[in-house]
C-alpha cells in the first residue's frame, strides 16, 4: 500500500513537471503551427486548446492522489489530521512548481475558492446537520457566532493597533481602520477546518454542534464586518459618523436574515420539486445540488450572506427530500454530496499549502505575526469563557469547563480567512502582503498544530465523547412518551415552556408543512419509532435471506417441480394430521416422534447427496440471480432498475418460505400448512393460545452457536424471554429452526404441551438438508413487509404468561 | 426526598389549582379532562392517572384515589422540578430514581413492580396509535420487539427454566441510564431560572 503510494508520488511529480514545462513550451508550438503549414499534420499538440479544463482536472487528480498517498497509512492519520498532511503535501507540490517555474503559477484564488470549492462543503454541512440538536442549542450558538466574532474582531484589531502604537512592530504604518478590517477577517472560525479536525476526534454532540454551528453562522457577521470595514477604509476616517455606524448595524440584520431567508426559500423550493419528480427519478438528486448552488449564488448576488443561505437551504430541505425521494436517490444524494464535499476540502487544503510557496507575497514582520497569533488564541479563550459563563445561567444543562476549553481551542481559522485576505485591495491597504502572510501562518498554526494536539488534549481532559451505541427501541419509545408527558405537565400547570413551543411547532409542521411539501405516501411513514422498527425489520429480512443462502438451503434454485410435489404431499398429509389431532391431543403429540426419526433418516440420506450438489446449486444460484439481472438491465438512460423491483426479491423470498413451509409440513409434524399464502388477518384473539416452555431447547442452542453471535443472542431471547410472540421469529438462522420442535408450530394445541427434552434436540441431526424441513415457524413480526406478513399462518400464538393463557 | 418547591412557585401552582378545580378544594379527573390542550395528547389517560396514583405521593401508599388536594398536586408536580445547582452525586442519583420511578409508575398500572408485556403493549398502543400514523397491530409488534430487546439486554443468556416476566424497576433504571432524565424531566415554572429563586 505504501509502496503503491510512493510509486504514484513519483509518477505524479513527473507528470507535473511535464505539464509545467509543456505549458511553457506550448506557446512555441502554437506559433510554429500558425505561421507555416507546409503539409497536413498527422497529429498536433494542441495545448492551448485544452489548457484550462486540463489544468483543472489535473489539479483535482493531483489532490486526490495526494489524499490517496496520505490515507495509505492509518497510523499517521490517527496522529496527524488529514488536513495538516494535505497542507504539507501542498507545500511539497508548491516547492516543485516553484523549482520548475521560478514563479508560482498556481494558487488558491478567491474566485475559485468562494465559487467553486466552498459551496459544496457548506451544502454538505447543512444537509447533514442534526436539526434538533442545532435548534436546541441555537441560543448559545448565536451568542457565540455574533457576539463572539465581534469581540474577536474588535479585540484583535484594537490590540494590534495598540501594539503598533507602542512600537512593538517596527515601523509599520497601518491605520486603525485597517487593523479592524484585518481583525474582522481573522476573527471567523472556519467551518472547513472545524469539520476537518473535529471529525477525527468525536467529541460529544453538544460541544460539536456549538463549535460547528458557530463556525457556520458567523459568516453572517464576517461578511458584514468585512464589507463595513472595507467601506470604511475606502471612505477614510473622517467620513465615518453615527449614520454610517447605524447603517453598518442594520446591514448586519439584513445580511444575516436575508441570507437565511433566501436559503429557506430555496429549501422549500427543493422540497416542493421533489414531490413531483417521481417520473425522473434518475436525475432527482441533481436538483438539490443545482438549487443549493443557486441559493448560494443568489445570496452572493444580493450581497447577503451566501454561507447562511446555503446552510439553511440544506437544513430546511433535508427532511422532506429524504421522505419524498426514492431510497436510491436519497443514497445518491448522500454519497455524491459527501464525495463533493470531501473532494473540495482536499483541494482547498492542498492549495492552501501550494499558495504559501510564493516568494512574492512573503513579508516577514516578527512582531506583527507573533502578536497576531498570540492575540487570536488569547482572545478566543477569553471570549468563549466569558460568553459561556453568561449562557450557563440560562441553560438547563450547563457547559462544563472542559467543554469550554475545547471550544476555545477549537476556534480554528481556515481558508475563508485566507480567501478574504487575498481579496483585500492592494491600493487601499499597502501592507496587504503582510496580512496575507500572517493569515497563512495563523491558518497553518491552527490547522496543523492545533489539529495535531486536539486529539491528545481531548483525551487528556477526558472530554465526554460521542455516544456510538445505537438507541434501543425502548429508549426511543420512552423518549416519545417522555416528551408527551412533559407537554402534558406544561399544559396542566398552565405554563408556556419550551415543550409547549416545540409541540406547537411540531403540530404546525406535521399538519401544514408536511402536507404541502411531502408526498402523501411519505407522510405516513414519518414516525421515528416506526422508522427504527422498520429498520429492524429490514435488517431481519435481509439477514434471513443471506443466511439462508449461505447455509446452502437453495431449494428455490432447484427445479420448480419440487414445489408442486411438496404441496401435494403436504395437503394429503395434513388431513390425517388434523384428524389425529382432534381425536387425541396427547396421542397426536407423541405419535409424530417416531415419524420424526423416520423422516430424519430419510433426510440424512438425502443430505449426503445434497451436500455434493450444494456447490452446483451455489453456481446455479448465481446464475439465477444473474439472469434476472440481465433481464432487467435495459440499455436506457432513464431506467436503471436492476433488482430494484421489490417484487422480485419478494418473489424469491416467498418461494423460499413457501418451500420451507411445505417441506416442513411434509414431515408429518402435525401441523396444518397454509395451503395458500394468506394475508395475516387479525384473528389472533380467536385462536387458542399455546404455551411454549421453549427454554429447554435453548440449552442446545448454546452449542450450536453459529459463529454468528447476533443470532445467538436473538435466539436466546426469542424463547427465553418469556415474551414469546407467536408471530415472531427473531433470528432466522436455520440452525435454530432445528431446535424448534416442529409440532409446536402453527396449530391449535392445548396449553399443556410438553416441550422437547434436551436429548431429543441435541440429537437432531444438523445437516443442511434438515433446513428444508424446518420451516420458519414464525416469521418475525418485526418485519412488516407485506410478503412476510403474507406467510404468517394465522394460527400462531404463544402464551408464556400463565395468567394470560386462557 | 425530592426537594420542596419554593414559595413563589407554590403561589403560581396554587393559582392554577384553583383555576382548574373551579375554586373547589379538590381536583377530580373530570377537571383534568377540561384542559383543552391536553386533549391532543396521546397519553393523556396515563398522565391524568399519574396524578391520582398514590405511589406518586411519596407516602409509600398504593392504589388510586378519586380526588386530590393541593398538597398532592404539588407533590406530583415537584417530580418535574429542576435540580438545584449544588447537588451532590448522591442527591442527583436520588432525583434520578424518583423521576424514573414516576415514569415507571406510568407504565406499571397494576402496581406489581413489574412492567409486563401486556402493560407495555397497552402503553405503546396508546402512545403510537392515537397519533394516527400507525395501526394498532404495528404498535403491538413494536411493543413486543422492544420487550424482546429489553430481555436480551437485561438478562442475556437465560437458563432453560427461567422466565422473563417483565421489566423491573432496576432494569428500567439500567436501560435508561443514558437518558439523562434528571436534566430533561424538568418544567420551568414561571419560565425563569428556578435556581435563582430558591436555594
Amino acid at each position: 500500500m505504501l509502496r503503491c503510494g510512493y510509486a504514484l508520488f513519483w509518477l505524479l511529480e513527473s507528470v507535473l513537471l511535464i505539464c509545467v514545462v509543456s505549458s511553457v513550451k506550448g506557446e512555441a508550438v502554437v506559433t510554429r503551427e500558425g505561421s507555416n503549414i507546409t503539409g497536413i499534420p498527422i497529429i498536433s499538440f494542441k495545448w492551448h486548446h485544452v489548457e484550462t479544463p486540463y489544468l483543472v482536472a489535473f489539479w483535482v487528480l493531483v489532490s486526490f492522489l495526494g489524499k490517496l498517498v496520505i490515507e495509505a497509512n492509518h497510523h499517521v492519520t490517527s496522529v496527524i489530521p488529514e488536513s495538516a498532511l494535505l497542507i504539507c503535501f501542498g507545500f511539497i507540490l508548491g516547492g516543485m512548481i516553484w523549482a520548475a517555474d521560478k514563479v508560482q503559477t498556481f494558487r488558491l484564488t478567491p474566485t475559485v475558492f468562494f465559487f467553486y470549492l466552498l459551496p459544496q462543503v457548506i451544502l454538505d454541512a447543512g444537509y447533514h446537520m442534526p436539526n434538533k440538536l442545532f435548534f436546541t442549542n441555537l441560543g448559545g450558538i448565536l451568542v457565540h457566532a455574533v457576539i463572539g466574532t465581534c469581540w474577536n474582531a474588535a479585540s484583535l484589531g484594537l490590540s494590534l493597533w495598540g501594539c503598533q502604537m507602542g512600537g512593538a512592530m517596527g515601523d509599520l504604518d497601518i491605520g486603525l481602520l485597517q487593523y479592524l478590517l484585518f481583525g474582522s477577517l481573522m476573527a471567523a472560525v472556519d467551518p472547513v477546518a472545524v469539520i476537518a479536525v473535529f471529525e477525527q476526534v468525536h467529541v460529544n454532540d453538544v460541544l460539536f454542534i456549538m463549535v460547528f454551528g458557530e463556525s457556520l453562522l458567523n459568516d453572517g457577521v464576517t461578511v458584514v464586518l468585512f464589507n463595513v470595514f472595507d467601506a470604511f477604509v475606502s471612505l477614510g476616517g473622517p467620513k465615518i459618523d453615527a449614520a454610517e455606524i447605524i447603517k453598518g448595524i442594520v446591514s448586519f440584520f439584513v445580511v444575516a436574515f436575508g441570507g437565511s431567508l433566501v436559503g429557506l426559500v430555496f429549501g422549500l423550493l427543493i422540497s416542493l420539486l421533489t414531490r413531483c419528480t417521481k417520473n425522473i427519478q434518475i436525475i432527482e438528486p441533481g436538483f438539490i445540488f443545482v438549487l443549493g448552488y443557486l441559493s448560494y449564488l443568489t445570496a452572493e448576488m444580493l450581497s447577503l450572506s451566501a454561507i447562511l443561505s446555503i446552510v439553511f437551504c440544506g437544513m430546511c430541505c433535508q427532511k422532506y427530500i429524504n421522505a419524498n425521494m426514492d431510497e436510491n436517490s436519497v443514497q445518491t444524494v448522500r454519497y455524491a454530496m459527501k464525495a463533493f464535499a470531501n473532494g473540495s476540502e482536499t483541494i482547498i487544503f492542498v492549495f492552501l499549502g501550494i499558495s504559501a510557496i510564493d516568494k512574492v507575497i512573503w513579508v516577514w514582520n516578527t512582531g506583527f505575526i507573533l502578536l497576531t497569533l498570540l492575540f487570536v488564541l488569547v482572545y478566543r479563550f477569553i471570549g468563549v469563557f466569558f460568553l459561556t459563563w453568561i449562557l450557563n445561567r440560562y441553560r438547563l444543562v450547563p457547559l462544563e469547563f472542559v467543554d469550554q476549553v475545547i471550544m476555545s481551542y477549537g476556534g480554528l481559522r481556515g481558508a475563508v480567512a485566507y480567501g478574504l485576505a487575498v481579496m483585500l485591495d492592494e491600493n487601499k491597504i499597502k501592507e496587504k502582503n503582510l496580512m496575507v502572510c500572517t493569515t497563512l501562518i495563523v491558518v497553518y498554526f491552527t490547522v496543523i498544530l492545533q489539529g495535531i494536539t486536539m486529539k491528545p488534549l481531548v483525551m487528556w481532559l477526558k472530554v465526554k465523547r460521542a455516544a456510538v451505541t445505537e438507541v434501543s427501541l425502548l429508549e426511543k419509545l420512552t423518549n416519545k412518551m417522555f416528551n408527551h408527558t412533559l407537554v402534558a405537565i406544561e399544559d396542566i400547570s398552565g405554563q408556556i415552556g419550551h415543550n409547549y413551543m416545540r409541540s406547537k411547532w411540531k403540530y404546525f409542521e406535521e399538519n401544514w408543512m408536511s402536507w404541502i411539501l411531502m408526498k402523501p405516501s411519505a407522510r405516513k411513514k414519518q414516525d421515528q419509532v416506526f422508522d427504527v422498527f422498520h429498520q429492524l425489520n429490514l435488517k431481519d429480512a435481509m439477514e434471513y435471506v443471506t443466511e439462508g443462502e449461505r447455509r446452502g438451503s437453495l431449494e428455490f434454485v432447484r427445479n420448480e417441480n419440487s414445489i408442486i410435489d411438496f404441496k401435494k404431499k403436504s395437503e394429503s398429509e395434513s388431513f390425517d394430521i388434523n384428524n389425529a389431532n382432534m381425536s387425541n391431543d396427547h396421542g397426536a403429540i407423541r405419535d409424530p416422534i417416531p415419524s420424526v426419526s423416520l423422516e430424519m433418516h430419510e433426510q440424512i440420506m438425502k443430505a449426503v447427496r445434497e451436500a455434493e450438489a450444494i456447490n452446483a446449486h451455489h453456481l446455479l444460484d448465481q446464475h439465477l440471480y444473474k439472469s434476472r439481472k440481465q433481464h432487467r438491465h435495459r440499455f436506457s438512460r432513464s431506467h436503471f432498475d436492476i433488482n430494484r423491483d421489490e417484487k422480485e426479491v419478494q418473489e424469491i423470498f416467498q418461494r423460499t418460505m413457501r418451500n420451507r413451509m411445505k417441506s416442513f409440513t411434509s414431515a408429518k409434524m402435525g401441523v396444518k400448512p397454509p395451503k395458500t399464502i394468506v394475508k395475516h388477518t387479525q384473528k389472533e384473539q380467536q385462536q387458542k393460545p399455546m404455551k411454549i416452555l421453549s427454554r429447554s431447547f435453548l440449552g442446545s442452542e448454546g452449542d450450536s452457536a453459529s459463529g454468528y453471535d447476533q443470532s445467538y443472542m436473538r435466539a436466546t431471547y426469542r424463547a427465553g424471554a418469556g415474551i414469546e410472540n407467536p408471530a415472531f421469529m427473531p433470528d432466522l438462522d436455520p440452525m435454530d429452526l432445528l431446535q424448534i420442535p416442529p409440532w409446536l408450530g402453527e396449530s391449535e394445541l392445548d396449553s399443556s404441551m410438553v416441550a422437547l427434552s434436551h436429548r431429543a434436540q441435541v440429537d437432531l441431526p444438523r445437516t443442511p438438508s434438515n433446513l428444508r424441513r424446518l420451516a420458519p415457524l414464525r416469521i418475525s413480526t418485526r418485519s412488516t413487509a407485506s410478503f412476510t406478513l403474507e406467510n404468517i399462518p394465522d394460527t400462531q400464538h404463544a402464551c408464556v404468561f400463565p395468567q394470560n393463557c386462557n | 426526598m425530592v426537594s420542596p418547591v419554593c414559595s413563589k412557585q407554590i403561589g403560581v401552582l396554587h393559582k392554577r389549582f384553583k383555576q382548574l378545580s373551579h375554586n373547589e378544594e379538590t381536583l377530580r379527573r373530570d377537571h383534568f379532562n377540561e384542559i383543552d390542550d391536553l386533549a391532543f395528547n396521546p397519553i393523556r389517560a396515563q398522565i391524568i392517572e399519574a396524578f391520582f396514583d398514590r405511589r406518586n405521593f411519596h407516602q409509600n401508599g398504593e392504589g388510586k384515589v378519586q380526588e386530590i388536594g393541593f398538597e398532592e398536586f404539588v407533590v406530583v408536580m415537584s417530580h418535574f422540578r429542576p435540580p438545584s445547582a449544588h447537588m451532590t452525586e448522591e442527591q442527583r442519583g436520588k432525583t434520578r430514581r424518583e423521576k424514573l420511578r414516576f415514569l415507571f409508575n406510568m407504565h406499571d398500572t397494576d402496581n406489581d413492580g413489574i412492567i409486563t408485556l401486556e402493560e407495555y403493549r397497552h402503553v405503546v398502543e396508546e402512545l403510537l396509535s392515537r397519533s394516527g400514523t400507525l395501526e394498532k397491530e404495528t404498535a403491538k409488534c413494536i411493543a413486543d420487539a422492544a420487550m424482546l430487546e429489553v430481555a436480551s439486554i437485561s438478562v442475556g443468556h437465560m437458563e432453560p427454566d427461567e422466565f422473563y416476566e417483565g421489566i423491573t424497576f432496576e432494569h428500567f433504571l439500567k436501560l435508561l441510564e443514558r437518558f439523562e432524565i434528571e436534566s430533561r424531566m424538568i418544567i420551568r415554572f414561571l419560565n425563569m431560572d428556578t435556581t435563582t429563586l430558591c436555594k
